[in-house]
């Protein structure tokens, strides 16, 4: 019975890669994810310079990279306003914007899939309630709401982190209710429960796997959108501080010097953010084709 | 129709209640003592006495829930700790710069998104359909703040074409009536005025419009292309109606149901978005004002912009429910 499920297991991961790769757009989300994911991995190894020596070196401050003559060499990408190799600083940016998009999207789905199968599973005023209050927590701009949070908690990467997994909690835990209650209305679960299996055996059992698709689905998007909006945390200072190298905290440092003719340092960062959040865009809708049922009909 | 409506209304107490609830939890939450909190730290002992008595701070928490929810239902949202002024001014200031911004691109974003789709959509698969999707791709993508500093960069710094930040020129004194700065040079004639405030919105709306201008071209286009596969569609070709009839006057009134709701979804957007784009622009606006608020830890300021931001975003998704009923009369809610 066991080596027959993981037969099945094996073939629609098989069949999803084959799917992928037959989705031009997703394959190429997929690869530029790996490619930061990568990035992020090796930082050390692939990093020509340290991110954020000390003291730093002013001497250095606002110098081109190697289009320019005026450059340092082993700088390809130029330096910030206090001497510090941007290309260095943006690989151990993809650590920084990585981790806390993962752990922000992690938190999300802890909550979201708790109240989400709380809440559709078990239905009643323990439903009502928390829908309220996913409806209350949908009545704020996303990012609103994050700032809000941040405010309580105080500022700082692993706040924003938290702020973010919260914001996103309510639209994991809608996602899975829907799901949920899907699923409760099918046979197998009539039947799980005339057999007599305990609620928690057939929540864990049975409902969770089958609602893994959406999951992963919308996780890859949320993803996406935390990695941007942690960005805008750091970039309005309530995210990463100084000297961490976060892409949307290099940004603010660096925008006031564009008026004097240095743009590297402004346009790198933000770049690297557009593609990480296009790649996992790309991989999302990609795998959303593939895996949402609700898309086939 | 109309007891959709009430029944929407009704809807939105118990939503406008937790808002509020959350709203005054933050003082509560803040660390250390709320009179204080509320007061500033540098606060004199008479004011911040004056302030326990004020909101009852000695009293129950649901006794001070409800003396702060009397104040804040007449309008009172208390004192900046920064600048010592009625919050409730203070955002009353800066909404018309906030409003005429997040119009402003909202305008762009609906015509030219809408433009795209259609176009997309009844030229499937050709380059221009590529080029636009392609677009409206990394569109989606996009960090407003970084697309902010690049239009800054490219069309202030470099091109010197467009102003990079401010709601109007300093050299120029103009009279304000109503807040609106395009309204008001308007209303007294001063054309300069006009010219200027309106080449400082350029960029901040660019900006700002690019999310839910892309968002809108996508949706369109696959809206319209579901239109189109339709039966009606196919009778009004073969009755020999012109292509541009059938897309204009038939397709595009029925595809534009979904079109409406995205547009709805996306001033939720446009509001976060406005955070950013007018911390970049140095905009005049709640968005910006809400930011420094945070930084100085002007707390009642905070709360006000809050309160006063998810009003609005519950607002605008109230007038598109109902514009989304009255659109698409198949619809009926019980």
């Amino acid at each position: 019975m066991d080596r027959k499920n993981n037969q099945l297991k094996e073939t629609r991961t098989q069949e999803l890669i084959r799917r992928l790769r037959y989705n031009k757009s997703a394959t190429f989300g997929l690869i530029i994810v790996l490619i930061l994911i990568l990035c992020a991995i090796f930082a050390n190894y692939l990093a020509p310079n340290n991110p954020s020596p000390s003291p730093p070196e002013l001497f250095n401050a606002l110098k081109p990279g190697f289009w320019s003559q005026k450059g340092i060499e082993g700088m390809p990408l130029g330096t910030d306003a206090l001497g510090r190799c941007v290309l260095s600083r943006l690989l151990f940016g993809a650590r920084v914007s990585l981790s806390a998009g993962f752990v922000a999207v992690g938190i999300a789905m802890i909550l979201g899939i708790t109240f989400g199968t709380v809440a559709g599973y078990y239905g009643g005023w323990i439903d009502a309630v928390i829908m309220r209050i996913v409806d209350i927590m949908f009545a704020f701009p996303a990012l609103l709401l994050a700032i809000v949070i941040v405010t309580v908690l105080g500022q700082g990467l692993s706040k924003a982190m938290i702020a973010i997994g919260i914001v996103y909690t309510p639209q994991m835990a809608r996602i899975i209710r829907s799901s949920v209650l899907y699923i409760k209305e099918m046979e197998y679960i009539e039947v799980q429960k005339a057999i007599g299996s305990s609620d928690r055996r057939i929540i864990f059992h049975h409902i969770l796997p089958n609602s893994i698709a959406p999951v992963i689905v919308y996780g890859t998007l949320m993803l996406a959108s935390a990695i941007l909006d942690c960005a805008a945390l750091g970039f309005l200072g309530l995210g990463a501080q100084p000297p961490t190298p976060e892409w949307g905290a290099m940004l603010s440092k660096s925008y006031s010097y564009i008026v004097s003719g240095a743009w590297w340092a402004a346009t790198f960062p933000g770049l690297a953010i557009l593609f990480s959040v296009l790649g996992l865009n790309l991989l999302g809708d990609g795998l959303r084709d593939i895996l949402d049922p609700r898309l086939k009909i | 129709m109309k007891w959709y409506i009430i029944k929407r209304l009704l809807m939105l107490i118990p939503v406008l209640l937790g808002v509020s609830i959350l709203s005054f939890s933050l003082i509560h939450l803040a660390p250390g003592d709320p009179a204080i909190t509320i007061a500033g730290e540098h606060a004199s002992i008479q004011t911040i006495n004056a302030i326990r008595e004020k909101y009852g701070l000695d009293k129950p928490i649901t006794t001070q829930y409800w003396i702060w929810l009397k104040q804040v239902l007449k309008g009172d949202l208390g004192r900046s700790i920064v600048s010592n002024e009625s919050v409730t001014k203070e955002i009353a200031d800066r909404f018309p710069n906030t409003f005429e911004l997040t119009m402003f691109s909202m305008f762009f974003a609906i015509i030219i998104g809408c433009i795209a789709g259609i176009i997309s959509a009844s030229r499937q698969y050709s380059i221009l359909d590529y080029s636009f999707m392609g677009l409206a791709l990394f569109g989606v993508s996009m960090p407003v703040f970084w697309l902010g500093i690049m239009l800054m960069m490219i069309f202030g710094v470099f091109l010197k074409w467009l102003p990079i930040s401010g709601r109007i020129s300093m050299m120029i004194s103009f009279q304000q009536i109503t807040g609106f700065y395009l309204l008001d040079s308007l209303l007294t004639g001063n054309f300069e005025a006009f010219i200027s405030s309106l080449r400082h919105l350029i960029l901040p709306s660019i900006a700002l419009a690019t999310i839910p201008m892309a968002t809108i071209a996508r949706i369109t286009r696959s809206s319209m292309l579901e239109v189109l596969r339709q039966d009606f569609i196919r009778t009004e070709r073969a009755k020999g109606l012109s292509e541009r009839m059938v897309i204009y006057k038939h397709a595009v009134r029925n595809a534009m149901i979904p079109v409406v709701t995205v547009i709805g979804l996306n001033f939720g957007l446009l509001l976060s978005g406005a955070i950013l784009t007018e911390t970049v622009f140095s905009w005049p606006g709640i968005g910006r004002y809400i930011v420094n608020a945070v930084n100085m830890r002007d707390y009642p300021a905070v709360q006000g912009c809050i309160l006063f931001f998810a009003f609005m975003f519950v607002i605008v998704n109230l007038i598109t429910d109902i514009v989304y009923v009255y659109i698409d009369p198949r619809i009926h809610y019980g």
